[in-house]
């Protein structure tokens, strides 16, 4: 939007055509064109893209040096805040983002895999440093790259990355949010098929709508509880 | 740390108490080490105890592959009144890893030792709850053995990153 | 089923028992009677409840899991759980040269890398025998101090943060943002800078960090003021820091427990004067020690210790001595860039020490020092070759670890929390 330093003529003018809009004296064309001027027209998907983009919860899951710079961007000298994700959720049910900041070790990823699964979806997985993209530093025995076990969206070098190189993924994923139409892993990595139906029959006895759906856990199956 | 002549009289005067807990004595580059009989370890370091190390600063395994006997185990040992310190090794082989526990001497002992277990396979009599402290409970295998292999995950380039299983794209 | 419209009508058909109608879980809940809690509850038995603090939890510092046991808020067992990101870093040591094993070791305690170098190169250099230069041992213990006071700072953010005052949080990590330009204007990297080395220092300071880290040091004293005076005297601190969490000082000693926790507890302890290590000896400082040993008490020794670190620094740069920043020896250390266009000595022992390494004659030495948590040992041994044998390290959180459960027995689980903070335990050294 381009800001045009009016004169005190032109307010004037929009003042009387307000008025003229509001007791009905516009004409039709003139009408269209006010109303042009005022509305931003979009997609409601893009709408909410641009709404999930800006308003990013990241869950707060440290777990060694990468945690430390990642504290670091919600401290002031690079600032999170200012795009709208400052606000790290402890729960995993009310994060978007997942950032695996550290090492991952054998004893420590099906508990991260338990929590990307709790996390609702739209949801995304950023990679933070060299340990979790690859194994970093240390090609050993007791740790795992995160790509083995969920889906990454974003893998961010480094060891520990600046804060800054952590921002630039965060930014990157947003534009992947507000660029990219289809949500959910499943969509991104073509696994559409692979949603564990189970017990389908015990629920579909008796029930309306809900026998339909495909994520509905039979009792004992404790995934993504 | 005591000089070599002090050492030499510390490991007589364990070795008068305990005829034969003391193997051996190492002075090397200021710092003293006593070799010790991993049967009497226990009365040994309370011995020592008595005598002023009343702090155990660390307890840690090596492997000593392939020198017999394989697994070492070393007692870090401070006085703090003297500010000395004292080095206690003691050696078992892997047929039978098994030394008392000093849990009742140095209460401090408890996660350390159970690393050792861990990580070597040492098996300490008396522990009150020996069990895996930094591997996964069901993990098998000792990882800090040198005949265990460090693992790891093959490098991915583009020549091979296509046959190399278990990456999601 | 007898009727088509079975969901919408709760009541039974005429003829059709009411057990078809009844669904599992009505009958799951009819099942449950509070007869056993009303007979515990007339026996006046304690009834336990056990909570699992996950290694996913925002208070507990890093991946730490507590398995608690609870009557009503009074925690009566605590068992912690750790090895969830135990990172093989000790078996990594012995695969790599000297020089490379370094940058692996230094990722261990994550808040004090500086630390975690001088103990494994402290190690080196007591097993080949070099001399460090005065002016290199001057030069670490700049950076040793500048590194606790950003450990301390990293600890005093998130414990305030874990008691409520957020806004700490932001203070101090506007502090440690100042400590780590410094870092990357001597090293170039934030964080596990590789600074500290066999034989020295990486690299002498460039023209400028003396007069940046007397800004600093003129700001920092004036800044924990202004965190004094936020904490202190504050009435939610002293209520749940003050007589929360005390150990005596002879469990403590028998728990194996060194650094702030034991000075709070009374015990003046610290490697700096007992034992003086890379010339701390020509330094006057003082050691803060606590009274009580609550966790009050933590918190002042530990905020105490950074203006005592402040003075350590200044000193060492008014009497910086002029000289190399590392050992001459070209066995070890590598020779001046300058050198290898004029010595063919030179460019061979360059060769030497990039691909192969230098080599280490057989003995094994435990070297310990003061870390910001307790004492950090580091027990190398070499057995000839270009490769360490067996590095290990002997942190102190693990240690402190242990004292954790004696320190929250019949005390509320708000204090839990409160005592883990105060407690500082790094699980990147304590997992290794």
């Amino acid at each position: 939007m381009e800001m045009t330093r009016e004169s005190a003529d032109d307010l004037r003018i929009r003042q009387l055509r307000a008025r003229d809009m509001l007791r009905g004296d516009l004409g039709a064309a003139e009408l269209e064109r006010y109303v042009e001027e005022r509305v931003i027209t979009t997609t409601l998907e893009k709408a909410l893209n641009w709404a999930r983009g800006n308003a990013i919860f990241p869950a707060t899951f440290g777990l060694a040096c990468c945690a430390i710079e990642m504290m670091s961007i919600v401290a002031s000298r690079v600032d999170v805040a200012r795009f709208g994700a400052e606000a790290f959720r402890a729960s995993p049910r009310q994060a978007d983002l997942l950032i695996v900041s550290g090492r991952v070790s054998i004893k420590m990823a099906p508990i991260i895999r338990r929590i990307y699964d709790q996390m609702l979806e739209p949801k995304w997985a950023i990679a933070m440093g060299a340990c979790s993209s690859s194994m970093g530093v240390f090609n050993n025995y007791a740790i795992v790259p995160a790509d083995k076990f969920m889906p990454v969206d974003v893998h961010v070098p480094g060891c520990p990355p600046r804060p800054e190189a952590l921002m630039h993924g965060i930014l990157r994923l947003r534009s992947m949010i507000h660029g990219d139409p289809k949500m959910g892993w499943r969509e991104r990595y073509e696994a559409q098929g692979t949603e564990e139906v189970v017990g389908l029959d015990v629920q579909q006895q008796g029930r309306g709508p809900a026998s339909h759906a495909d994520n509905v856990y039979g009792p004992g199956d404790t995934a993504g509880a | 740390m005591p000089d070599a002549t002090g050492l030499e009289l510390l490991a007589q005067e364990v070795g008068d108490a305990d005829p034969d807990a003391v193997l051996d004595t190492i002075y090397f580059r200021e710092r003293a080490t006593l070799i010790i009989n991993p049967a009497r370890a226990r009365e040994t370091l309370e011995l020592l105890r008595e005598r002023g190390y009343r702090f155990l600063a660390s307890l840690h395994g090596v492997d000593y592959y392939p020198e017999e006997p394989r697994l070492g185990v070393l007692y870090e040992l401070l006085d703090m009144q003297r500010v000395d310190r004292l080095t206690v090794k003691l050696r078992v082989d892997t047929e039978k890893p098994e030394v008392d526990s000093v849990v009742e001497v140095f209460p401090t002992a408890d996660f350390q030792e159970r690393e050792v277990y861990d990580m070597f396979g040492v098996v300490f009599r008396g522990h009150p709850d020996l069990r895996r402290i930094l591997m996964p409970e069901d993990y098998e295998g000792h990882p800090q053995r040198r005949d265990f292999p460090v693992g790891g995950e093959p490098v991915l380039f583009t020549y091979n990153e296509d046959s190399t299983p278990g990456y999601t794209k | 089923m007898s009727t088509p419209d079975t969901r919408d009508t709760p009541v039974a058909p005429e003829g059709a028992p009411p057990q078809d109608r009844v669904s599992d879980y009505r009958k799951l809940e009819e099942s449950i009677t509070l007869a056993p809690v009303e007979q515990q509850i007339a026996e006046r038995k304690e009834e336990l409840l056990t909570l699992n603090m996950g290694p996913h939890h925002p208070a507990t510092h890093g991946v730490l899991r507590l398995l608690v046991s609870l009557e009503g808020e009074v925690v009566r067992e605590l068992r912690p759980v750790v090895g969830y990101v135990h990172t093989g870093i000790e078996k990594t040591a012995e695969d790599k040269a000297y020089w490379k094993v370094i940058p692996v070791i230094e990722r261990m305690d994550y808040l004090a890398y500086y630390f975690n170098g001088m103990a494994f190169c402290g190690a080196v250099e007591a097993l080949l025998g070099v001399e460090v230069p005065r002016r290199a041992q001057y030069l670490r213990v700049i950076h040793l101090e500048l590194n606790r006071i950003m450990s301390h700072l990293v600890w005093l953010g998130t414990s305030a943060l874990d008691l409520g005052a957020i806004s700490m949080f932001w203070y101090c990590f506007r502090e440690r943002e100042q400590i780590l330009d410094l870092f990357e204007m001597s090293s170039g990297q934030r964080m596990h800078t590789r600074y500290i080395q066999v034989g020295g220092v990486f690299e002498d300071i460039p023209a400028g960090f003396e007069a940046k880290v007397r800004d600093f040091c003129r700001t920092m004293p004036e800044r924990a003021g202004q965190y004094e005076a936020i904490l202190d005297r504050n009435e939610i601190v002293l209520r749940r820091l003050r007589n929360v969490g005390i150990v005596d000082e002879q469990t403590l000693l028998e728990l194996g427990v060194t650094g702030p926790l034991l000075r709070a507890a009374g015990n003046p302890w610290d490697l700096r004067k007992a034992a003086p290590y890379s010339s701390y000896g020509d330094f006057e400082f003082r050691i803060p020690v606590g009274t009580v040993g609550d966790n009050y008490d933590r918190y002042r020794v530990r905020l105490a210790e950074i203006y005592e670190s402040v003075k350590i620094v200044e000193q060492a740069l008014d009497g910086l001595p002029e000289g190399p920043y590392i050992t001459e020896d070209r066995k070890i250390a590598l020779p001046p860039r300058h050198e290898l266009g004029t010595s063919m000595e030179a460019l061979i022992h360059h060769f030497k020490l990039v691909t192969e390494g230098f080599r280490v004659p057989p003995g094994e030495v435990y070297y310990p020092i003061e870390g910001p948590r307790g004492e950090l040992g580091c027990f190398v041994r070499a057995d000839g070759s270009s490769k360490p044998a067996r590095v290990h390290m002997r942190d102190p959180s693990f240690v402190n670890l242990q004292a954790f459960r004696a320190m929250v027995k019949d005390s509320y689980i708000a204090d839990l929390i409160a005592t883990l903070a105060m407690l500082d335990p790094v699980l990147g050294g304590i997992d290794r």
